[in-house]
């Protein structure tokens, strides 16, 4: 059952895959492209990067650009680390099958 | 019905990982356009070149005026070309042509572009133009493999294929003209046949 030890909890949720999906091939991504390829809310957005800033799996950086706030988001080492696990075992789960 | 979902999330992550960090609306009919444009520059400067008495170019004249003009309308309309279609594609699913993804990749292809250019000019302007051709190829095959990153992957074959084809003309410097009308044009027709019917036809 080591397999489904290897789904992560926190991935759980189509739009947090999307959101580490986006982070993991680009080195950030602000609040504004985010919610563009994702096509969610500013509501379900901020939950879901709350929900993985929480387990440490992406760091937000604030700062301005110009007068305006701006909010960048980039994954850490270890949300990196959990999401390559959390695809292997996807993966195996789908071969399994 | 578990592992379907599972497959969902996968081409999902796959899509998103591609739509994020890649721009794939270039348009496979600019780069025919592109090769029936440096055809038909090329034609006219054999023309120009066999119809000024002599075998060769020389700096300075007006012929090697013409040619340059004739290189630099080349590219221009390749450019205005390639941006036409683009934007035309872009529209057509639903992508904006001017975003971090295309930015990116507009940078990553002009700094071996633009690098090469200058080394170039520098060169012709030291009366070295032997090696303009296969020059040319190189940096333009480099600024290729550099860009396929932030594109549609196939266009790293089309940068090997015309650094290859640079080497040789650097080998041959007599068919420099001909290896030139082979990378730009017959290549950039075939890669681009290529890539419309891969991606442009559905």
């Amino acid at each position: 059952m080591s397999i489904i030890n290897n789904i992560n909890k926190v991935f759980d949720h189509r739009i947090r895959l999307g959101i580490m999906s986006i982070l993991m091939v680009n080195e950030y991504a602000d609040f504004n492209m985010l919610k563009e390829l994702l096509d969610v809310t500013d509501g379900n957005l901020a939950s879901h990067v709350k929900a993985l800033e929480a387990a440490e799996y992406v760091e937000v950086e604030k700062q301005f650009i110009g007068r305006k706030p701006n909010t960048r988001y980039s994954t850490s080492k270890l949300g990196r680390a959990e999401f390559k696990k959390h695809i292997e075992a996807l993966e195996k789960l789908i071969r399994k099958s | 019905m578990e592992s379907k979902d599972y497959l969902k999330d996968i081409s999902e992550i796959k899509n998103l990982m591609n739509k994020s960090s890649r721009f794939i609306s270039l348009s496979g009919l600019s780069g025919i356009m592109a090769g029936v444009y440096a055809l038909v520059g090329a034609a006219y400067a054999y023309w120009l070149v066999a119809n000024s008495g002599r075998e060769y170019l020389i700096l300075d004249g007006t012929i090697f005026r013409l040619v340059l003009l004739d290189l630099v309308l080349v590219a221009l309309f390749s450019v205005i070309t390639g941006i036409i279609l683009t934007t035309k594609k872009a529209k057509k699913h639903g992508e904006k042509i001017w975003d971090a993804t295309s930015r990116r990749l507009v940078i990553n292809f002009l700094i071996p572009l633009l690098v090469g250019g200058l080394y170039i000019l520098i060169i012709l302007s030291n009366q070295k133009y032997g090696q303009t051709g296969g020059l040319m190829l190189i940096f333009y095959g480099l600024a290729l493999v550099n860009a396929s990153k932030y594109s549609i992957g196939d266009i790293r074959y089309l940068g090997f294929i015309e650094i290859v084809l640079g080497l040789a003309a650097a080998l041959y410097p007599g068919l420099g003209f001909w290896f030139w009308v082979l990378g730009f044009g017959v290549m950039h027709i075939i890669y681009g046949t290529w890539m419309y019917f891969k991606y442009d036809m559905n």
